[in-house]
């Protein structure tokens, strides 16, 4: 139940909802609960309804940060 | 598929695996709680624990709405579909969870009783819009996550005066779970939290920090892919051993400290807490669950069909309600992968896929064969 995943906003609809792609399959999903939503956001979609937008910069942050720790030599403990 | 394939690349999980081994003191035990069912499905899914030193264990914790849900609300559950005016809409991971004396909403349903199983709380209000002779009821549950979508179906329902729509609410809050696993009777020895990924896109890292100041455990805040989960545990190793305890977001992606206000405000709105609530395997824990305001007790499914609570004993030989406290592993029940398995599941921790016991029979248990032969 809990396994969200991201999606594309395609299109914007009436009444809160959207049209979403998720790996090119669209759906349509209610953004009510997201506050500013633009064609091209991706969102954390959960049973219908996005439920938090995605932020690109803290996503390629984290990506860059997993790369580092992956290649830089890590101090062994005793 | 973005923002998610490029989380599973498995050179950077090895290379976070030689971080997680440099780090970790030999020596030294480091006990973590995934407290959230999707945790426990992705650690089982990509084999996580398998690439973790042996003094680095993760413990499941109850953060599985279907696994939490007592076998007397299911009954009640059964007894409303039952009703020959009643069309029950659920999620599908509800359909097999066991009642009493090996009852099921599948098994109602083959009985004649009108489930439907629909992806989203919309879909529920279509049903009543295009059904105005019967009595559409949605069963409500799960936790921070799936309550701000219930929340905008209750609020739809009432603005378009759906006489025939109703929720049977069973919503449930993630911080009194956590604080009754660390309060319980021979609580398990933790020593800090993997906090859930989507619950806290809701809620946000704030609700964590009592259990951080005042219990003195780390929560790191993981998304749900095993490279998010890497890192949030090599994130709680480095606490342990700096001797700190602080609430960090390892999914800032998604997760803010404040969470969504929209979706707080609209929580607020239309639901109260509940003096007191029943969970498997935890008991009755109060101020842990939600009911609807009076503002909307007429969408109220208990109050419209004067639902009685029902308390019904588990299956004195599952031991969900052990594993539900992380004090005991799917492997310590005799009845894992005999008479309970996910085709026949007796206890609720094999049902869904977040579950514990059905995440181990459909990944782990293979790596203990291997392991027993290894040996």
């Amino acid at each position: 139940m809990c396994l969200a995943i991201p999606a594309e906003v395609i299109k914007l609809l009436p009444d809160d909802m959207a049209i979403v792609s998720i790996d090119g399959v669209s759906k349509e999903v209610s953004v009510a609960l997201i506050e500013e939503i633009t064609v091209g956001d991706y969102v954390i979609l959960h049973v219908g309804h996005a439920l938090a937008k995605i932020n690109p910069e803290e996503a390629r942050e984290t990506l860059d940060l997993l790369r580092q720790m992956g290649v830089e030599p890590v101090e062994a403990r005793p | 598929m973005k923002y998610a394939d490029e989380y599973r690349d498995k050179e950077l999980a090895m290379g976070l695996a030689r971080a997680i081994r440099a780090k970790a003191e030999s020596g030294k035990a480091y006990r973590f709680m995934e407290f959230c069912g999707g945790h426990t499905h992705a650690i089982a899914r990509y084999g996580l624990e398998d690439m973790l030193p042996d003094n680095v264990r993760m413990i499941h914790g109850p953060g599985c709405p279907v696994c939490v849900l007592p076998a007397g609300r299911i009954d009640m559950a059964i007894a409303l579909a039952e009703r020959s005016e009643v069309v029950l809409c659920v999620y599908g991971d509800l359909m097999r969870v066991p009642g009493s004396r090996g009852s099921s909403l599948l098994r109602a349903k083959a009985r004649g009783a009108d489930v439907r199983m629909v992806y989203s709380t919309l879909d529920a209000i279509a049903l009543a819009e295009q059904n105005p002779g019967r009595e559409v009821v949605f069963f409500a549950i799960g936790f921070e996550t799936t309550t701000p979508p219930t929340a905008v179906m209750v609020r739809l329902a009432d603005k378009k005066q759906l006489a025939n729509f109703s929720v049977f609410c069973n919503h449930v809050l993630t911080p009194p779970a956590m604080r009754a696993i660390l309060d319980s009777e021979n609580p398990v020895e933790i020593d800090g939290f993997v906090g859930p990924a989507h619950v806290s896109t809701v809620i946000g890292t704030a609700p964590y920090e009592p259990f951080a100041r005042d219990d003195g455990k780390p929560v790191v805040i993981a998304g749900f892919e095993p490279l998010d989960m890497m890192q949030a545990i090599l994130m709680l190793i480095e606490q342990v051993n700096d001797g700190r305890h602080e609430v960090e977001n390892q999914y800032r992606r998604a997760v803010t400290g404040s969470g969504n206000r929209r979706a707080i405000d609209e929580m607020a709105e239309i639901f109260e807490l509940r003096d007191q609530f029943e969970w498997r395997g935890l008991g009755s824990i109060p101020s842990s669950a939600l009911k609807l305001r009076p503002a909307f007790a007429h969408l109220d499914a208990e109050l419209r069909f004067a639902m009685s609570e029902l308390v019904v004993a588990d299956n004195p030989a599952c031991e969900c309600p052990a594993i539900l406290r992380g004090v005991k592993k799917p492997v310590d029940c005799r009845l894992f992968g005999n008479a309970c398995t996910p085709e026949t599941p007796v206890g609720s921790c094999m049902v869904s896929s977040e579950g514990a016991c059905a995440a181990h029979w459909t990944y782990g248990r293979f790596r203990d064969h291997q392991r027993r032969l290894a040996s």
